[in-house]
């Protein structure tokens, strides 16, 4: 089983303990995690403002650079998604434009080997005791592309009830919308930033001192909503949850 | 004459104002959450409810891939059972044929059943131009008339009102339109229907003249159905002596056993109820049975060539319920105003643009009043893939491509005032595909991390308003694990064997050589 790690490109530049978290996580499971360099981003940015063609060189480079493996882990609901459920439809568009069908095949071959980080450590892996120790409240968040297109249904809950020391706490109206949305956040700010404060309010009545939710860029703007309102809320991955043990916390 | 009211602004502005009206907020936050999880009780009692749902939408698509045949069907029926069967290309000839065929009664008043189809057209306004009253009966119609306000739901038109908004306007305003408010109204539910009631007793038995919209229309038998829950669509329907309804093409369900399918989707996925209260069908005329005349104005008004479009086109099986506006996150903060057309929620998002050919500012904003969180598709019983239309319209919106336009192919230019972000999504599709140059993007945003103000200038200022700017860490992932686990350009440290057995019984261990720079 060789397994690649698609750290996703606001990981890389703004979360890498997301990243390191999951290097432990799947080292301590026992798999050997390869990151393949020439890994770049997804193109969920581009494709959802509607940048279709720009998507498409992303599409060529993430087939090429995950060829080898036969797992692709994403410690993103949202990029996971968009390669499942996106990199289909930008082949068959090209095709239908008569440009051939590279960008088809290149779909194929990186849609069934994408893995969101829960589901394959329950599905492939099949843990869900991973070892966790994290002596905190935490509430979660169900991210909306992890919940709706990828069905994560109740992978993350599962992990996150075996992490030993951990107290989670309910989230009210926790499948609503965080009003993220990429693009969204800076198009409609009104918007997205009432739909964030309520979210917001939310997180804070759960009286958890962490968010927690298997997306860095809906944190970023849930955290950012947190910390400007003075909240001590700490917005954290899943997977920094699970890379934390009694021996060495994260 | 575009779907879009005149002079709205785009999507953002409008939505900004309503998210700082905290009434308006209160009421549809309410008012959704209310009906939300009745919906969800009511769809969860069918067992079937997603062989429904996949039945409704394959009716649906294959309705509208004959849709010229079932159409000429309609019309024969129609014609044989005794009605008179109009088309109309757009909102401005729907409007003429309407208002042509009233005068032509000589009467000067018409009543309405709620009609989605007719607010599209503008015909109240149509008809008031040319000397028509047409009465609302709908009792949330009948408010949003009396206020001259606009709707704001499809199925709850007055949804921002609260009860003591809509005694005020009953007892400002009903007095100029016909028989008063009764003295010392008080705004309790009962009170309130009683006012219109009386209010609305007095103009059915007066109008000789009815005009509806319809829910479906059976080709096979020519038969019209309404769906209604007050029982004032059945009073417009059956006591004029004219009735004239006026429907969008898309209407059309093949057979009567089609319209069990709808008839079971509909009122769960709208008013959350197992059927509704009253439903009205009727063939065209019946000699000492209601009207005696009955025209039937089919509309396209954008539909041929949203049929034209193969993936907007699933947005043409929308049946109306207002499931979708009522799980949206988004309607909920901005109301249905903000949208512009008579057609809010996410299914106005990329029903109007469509209908409009994109034409206007707020038609181009609405693909992107949405943070795709995917939960109108959710709860769509005919399974319209919303958030697949809004990336397309999106699409056309920042890159142009061809549509459909008045049945001409054409090629449709990018809108305007995209020019920055195009530049700048082309250029971040360019580092991400140069690694080399990504690398060095994120050292020197690590090395600049420090200098991040608090609010940030200009376009970022849309972030920096309400939220933390994250911090750039001191390393990024990749130049992190180069450090620990590999070495420059090959990256030996990823080629290492695999310690977990897959099933095969093989460990396998990677070939791979050096990066990846073009992988095309």
């Amino acid at each position: 089983m060789r397994v690649a790690l698609f750290v996703t490109c606001v990981n890389d530049a703004l979360y890498p303990r997301t990243g390191q978290a999951v290097v432990t996580l799947l080292e301590r499971l026992g798999v050997r995690v390869d990151f393949p360099e020439a890994q770049s981003c997804c193109g969920q940015p581009q494709f959802n403002t509607g940048y279709r063609h720009a998507t498409e060189p992303l599409v060529h480079r993430y087939a090429s650079a995950f060829a080898d493996y036969d797992h692709i882990v994403v410690p993103s609901g949202s990029c996971a998604a968009m390669v499942r459920e996106n990199y289909p439809r930008i082949g068959a568009r090209a095709a239908a434009e008569g440009r051939g069908g590279r960008l088809a095949a290149a779909a194929d071959r990186a849609v069934p080997r994408t893995y969101e980080l829960t589901e394959f450590l329950v599905d492939v892996l099949g843990v869900t005791d991973v070892g966790a120790y994290y002596p905190h409240t935490v509430t979660y968040h169900p991210t909306c592309h992890g919940l709706r297109v990828l069905g994560l249904g109740r992978r993350p809950r599962a992990l996150l009830e075996e992490v030993k020391g951990l107290e989670l706490r309910e989230l009210a109206s926790a499948e609503e919308c965080c009003g993220f949305g990429g693009t969204f956040a800076v198009k409609n700010p009104a918007v997205s930033s009432a739909m964030g404060a309520d979210k917001a309010h939310h997180i804070r009545s759960s009286g958890a001192a962490s968010v927690c939710t298997v997306d860095n860029s809906c944190l970023m703007h849930i955290g950012g909503l947190l910390s400007r309102a003075g909240s001590r809320v700490r917005p954290v991955h899943l997977a920094e949850i699970l890379a934390s043990t009694e021996e060495s916390p994260w | 004459m575009s779907v879009t009211y005149l002079g709205m602004p785009p999507f953002p502005e409008a939505a900004a104002a309503a998210t700082g009206d905290e009434r308006l907020r209160g009421n549809l936050r309410h008012a959704t959450r209310t009906i939300r999880d009745k919906r969800a009780a009511a769809v969860a009692e069918l067992a079937d409810w997603s062989a429904l749902r996949a039945a409704g939408a394959q009716i649906k698509d294959r309705t509208l891939r004959h849709l010229d045949h079932y159409l000429e069907q309609l019309e024969a029926a129609v014609t044989a059972a005794g009605g008179t069967v109009h088309w109309a290309t757009d909102a401005q000839e729907a409007g003429e044929i309407v208002t042509r065929l009233v005068r032509a009664t000589g009467e000067r008043e018409v009543v309405k059943v709620k009609s989605m189809v007719t607010q599209e057209i503008g015909l109240n306004e149509a008809l008031e131009q040319a000397g028509i009253s047409a009465y609302e009966t709908d009792l949330a119609e009948l408010i949003v008339q009396l206020g001259e306000d606009r709707p704001s739901h499809i199925l709850v038109p007055a949804i921002h009102r609260n009860r003591s908004e809509i005694r005020e306007i009953f007892r400002e305003r009903m007095g100029h339109w016909g028989r008063p408010a009764p003295d010392g109204l008080t705004d309790r539910p009962g009170d309130l229907a009683e006012a219109a009631r009386l209010h609305l007793r007095e103009k059915f038995l007066r109008a000789k003249v009815g005009v509806s919209g319809a829910n479906f229309l059976v080709a096979e038998t020519g038969t019209l159905v309404v769906v209604e829950s007050e029982g004032n669509g059945r009073m417009c329907l059956t006591l004029p002596e004219t009735l004239i309804s006026v429907a969008g093409i898309e209407k059309v369900v093949p057979t009567w056993q089609d319209l069990e399918v709808f008839l079971q989707l509909l009122p769960r996925s709208s008013t959350a109820e197992r059927m509704n209260p009253y439903t009205s069908t009727w063939t065209g005329v019946t000699p000492g049975d209601g009207p005696a005349a009955f025209h039937l104005v089919l509309l396209d008004n954008g539909r041929t060539d949203t049929l034209a479009d193969q993936v907007g086109r699933q947005a043409l099986r929308c049946i109306r319920c207002s499931a979708c506006l009522n799980v949206c996150p988004v309607y909920e903060r901005a109301g249905g105003h903000a949208y512009g057309s008579p057609y809010p929620g996410p299914i106005g998002a990329i029903l109007t643009p469509q209908l409009d050919s994109m034409e206007t500012g707020l038609d181009a904003s609405l693909p992107y009043a949405s943070s795709l969180c995917g939960a109108c598709y959710e709860v769509c019983p005919v399974a319209i893939d919303i958030p697949e239309v809004l990336v397309h319209l999106r699409e056309r919106v920042v890159q142009g491509g061809t549509a459909t336009v008045r049945g001409e192919r054409t090629t449709v230019r990018p809108a305007r005032g995209h020019a920055a972000e195009r530049a700048a999504m082309r250029a971040a599709s360019w580092t991400f595909d140069h690694p080399r140059a990504l690398r060095a993007g994120e050292r020197m945003a690590a090395r600049a991390r420090r200098l991040v103000p608090r609010r940030l200038p200009g376009p970022g200022r849309a972030w920096t308003d309400t939220r933390e700017v994250p911090q750039v860490p001191a390393e990024s992932f990749r130049d992190w694990w180069r450090r620990t686990r590999g070495t420059a350009g090959g990256a030996p440290g990823s080629t290492t064997a695999h310690t977990v057995d897959d099933g095969t019984g093989a460990v396998g261990s990677t070939g791979r050589t050096g990066p990846l720079e073009d992988p095309r």
